[in-house]
């Protein structure tokens, strides 16, 4: 969608968020109410306005979770590549995510190696390149379940909705920086950090993301 | 005192809340900082309560986080490990051995399905059934029991008591068919004591080498469907040695349901060392007896998992496990560990066989037992077995062991068909754990839990034999 305008973006987004965090509840049209990107949405029936409530269509409800997407793609990027700092990830996140078009998204979200996860932990909607994922050129980051046997890596990122698991990981002494080098994944993923060697199961290595080097 | 810098930002934040703490803790106060920043909720509680500042901490703490993508234990974890590198640099050397190629072939054969599932196989054939089975079990326990107590030590014994005590009663608690010495001990001593001991230090040696971790990864996948993680696979293998102490090893286990899930197949599917050796003796000679038994068992035990991880509440396991390098057992490893395994087996368990026998002279004396025994027969007799087998039951609830070997009195009588002895060997393997088991699963699980495994042990093993005693009878199967 090229021509519509990032503030009826942002409030597409708005109402996808809420639908993700109390799903089933009727969304109020507050304040903006008159606002004239809402009566863009309308146009194009992504949205309808029924006694002072928004429904999301489904025709809206796509064009939001791409745009969700090329947001928490973007909050990704800053976050693990450029070292923004936390408090300006969401404000750079906020422009840069309506440069993400025309296939761009998927190309950036290949080089992260396809996150599950916001820096925030929540999930990021899966675009049409994370389902027929193939190795390709130029990934600067990936899931360790993703590395060949034998390819080392540092380890960029860990990320886990559980913070328990995030703890056990710690506890192996898997620390961002560090090298790493996998020696097996089948029947459990091993790998080997300093002179120590571990095994974890698939879930786990998919939530340790490596750079390559 | 020297401390480890974190980097400007961090130590900069580190004083500035350090500043603001007033109150006397017994560690210090840069340290309690570097706790806050990390978010311990510990340490929180403490210092919410005792700084009238706390809020000014707090929205430290908070501008502290949004200067960092990472959240801020990691952080300190990595400044940590940074120090850690360089002082480690300083007074390491690193003089490169050449690995040892039978270690790193060993380590490739252990850790693929292909080569790791034979050798698997192997290592119980070999260890389990060989060594524990074939010379614990048979050379040893024949050589103690045959040479040592009944040519020696009983007749003197039972001489003894009968010249000190001229009272039958008196005698019977210590010698004749179910007393302390002649039945209890015999048992614990010239039975169970070269079967544990045999166990535990082939057990010693595989925990000595590397192969019990390796083995964990190797069979993670198979266990996550019964809602355990590899990391199980220790306890469950303790198991095989003594059941009572390996449901205290499921303290290893990272959450409640696997410990739940553990205690529960030991209790059921696991069949403990002492027990196995005399089960080995029973079916002895009727290798397709043998083989209805072992496949019952691991059918149980993979059903009775997979409806557990179905019911149980929770999340799925996670599994996660260090890989040790592989090693060649130090000897003096292998006989400390045996050792002091040994020691918590004679010190716990063999006074509960002492007290089995006085129970059951106690019982006989006023009738209760007879009683029991009767009630018995019946659960026994719809399973398909002469009804002198519950005797042996019954035994079995004071150990299992206990009552597979009083179906090996029956079994040399000629009391026993094969199909029977399969059918009484997998209601005895399933049956309630040994009294030493239950006081266990109880002191781990608590009342409710622990009683509720052993009922429904009670209730699922006579059920099991009943089906296998029915499918028998149906298709006219004889064994």
């Amino acid at each position: 969608m090229d021509n519509l305008s990032e503030h009826a973006e942002e409030i597409l987004e708005a109402l996808w968020i809420q639908g993700e965090d109390r799903p089933g509840k009727p969304l109020d049209l507050g304040i903006i109410k008159d606002d004239p990107a809402c009566q863009e949405l309308s146009k194009l029936n992504f949205i309808k306005v029924i006694d002072g409530h928004i429904i999301l269509l489904d025709k809206g409800r796509k064009q939001a979770e791409l745009a969700i997407r090329r947001h928490r793609l973007s909050e990704r990027l800053m976050t693990d590549i450029f070292d923004v700092k936390k408090e300006d990830v969401d404000s750079i996140s906020c422009k840069f995510e309506h440069l993400l078009h025309k296939g761009l998204e998927d190309k950036v979200c290949a080089l992260l190696g396809h996150p599950r996860l916001c820096p925030h932990g929540k999930n990021i909607p899966r675009g049409e390149c994370c389902k027929n994922k193939k190795k390709q050129l130029g990934v600067l980051i990936s899931p360790l379940a993703d590395l060949r046997k034998n390819e080392e890596g540092k380890i960029a990122y860990l990320h886990t909705k559980d913070p328990l698991v995030m703890q056990k990981l710690m506890s192996l002494g898997v620390l961002p920086g560090l090298e790493i080098k996998v020696m097996q994944h089948f029947p459990s993923c091993v790998f080997k950090i300093g002179h120590s060697q571990f095994a974890i199961d698939k879930e786990l290595a998919l939530s340790i993301y490596v750079r390559g080097i | 005192m020297e401390t480890i810098s974190y980097g400007k930002v961090l130590d900069d934040f580190i004083s500035r809340i350090e500043a603001l703490l007033n109150f006397d803790y017994s560690i210090s106060k840069h340290a309690v900082s570097i706790f806050l920043l990390q978010d311990d909720s510990e340490i929180i509680n403490i210092v919410s309560q005792k700084e009238a500042q706390w809020p000014k901490i707090q929205a430290i703490i908070s501008e502290a986080k949004l200067k960092y993508p990472y959240s801020l234990s990691y952080l300190f974890a990595v400044e940590r490990q940074n120090y850690i590198n360089k002082v480690v640099k300083k007074v390491k050397k690193i003089n490169p051995k050449p690995q040892n190629r039978l270690f790193i072939m060993f380590d490739w054969l252990t850790t693929n399905p292909f080569t790791g599932i034979p050798l698997l196989l192997f290592i119980l054939y070999w260890g389990l059934y060989k060594f524990v089975g074939v010379f614990g079990a048979g050379t040893l326990v024949n050589f103690i029991e045959d040479k040592i107590f009944i040519n020696h030590i009983n007749p003197w014994v039972t001489n003894l008591f009968i010249h000190i005590f001229p009272w039958k009663t008196i005698q019977g608690l210590f010698v004749g068919e179910y007393g302390i010495i002649t039945l209890g001990i015999r048992y614990a001593i010239a039975l169970i004591l070269p079967i544990v001991t045999t166990f535990f230090f082939a057990f010693a040696i595989l925990e000595d080498s590397g192969y019990l971790p390796r083995l964990a990864l190797l069979i993670d996948r198979v266990f996550k469907k019964i809602g355990l993680s590899g990391r199980a696979v220790i306890p469950l293998v303790l198991g095989f040695g003594c059941d009572t102490m390996a449901t205290m090893v499921t303290r290893t286990l990272p959450t409640k349901r696997e410990r739940i899930i553990a205690t529960l197949l030991l209790a059921l599917a696991i069949p403990c060392s002492a027990q196995m050796g005399v089960i080995l003796a029973l079916l002895e000679g009727s290798p397709r007896a043998m083989f209805v038994w072992i496949a019952t068992i691991i059918l149980v035990f993979l059903i009775v998992g997979f409806l557990a991880k179905k019911i149980l509440p929770g999340t799925p396991p996670s599994f996660y496990m260090e890989i040790p390098p592989i090693r060649f057992p130090l000897i003096s490893n292998v006989f400390i560990k045996t050792y002091s395994r040994i020691k918590w087996y004679i010190k716990e368990v063999i006074p509960l066989f002492a007290y089995a026998s006085f129970f059951i002279w106690l019982g006989k004396l006023i009738g209760i037992f007879n009683i029991f025994v009767k009630i018995l027969e019946y659960p026994v007799k719809w399973i398909g077995l002469p009804k002198e087998a519950s005797v042996a039951f019954l035994f079995g609830f004071f150990r299992r062991d206990y009552g597979a070997a009083g179906l090996y009195d029956l079994k040399k009588l000629g009391f026993l068909s094969a199909n029977q002895l399969a059918i009484s060997c997998i209601t005895l393997t399933l049956f309630l754990p040994c009294i030493a088991q239950l006081l266990m699963n109880i002191k781990e699980r608590g009342w409710r839990l622990g009683l509720g495994i052993s009922l429904f042990v009670l209730l699922f093993s006579f059920s099991v034999g009943y089906l296998v005693n029915f499918i028998f009878t149906v298709f006219t199967i004889s064994l």
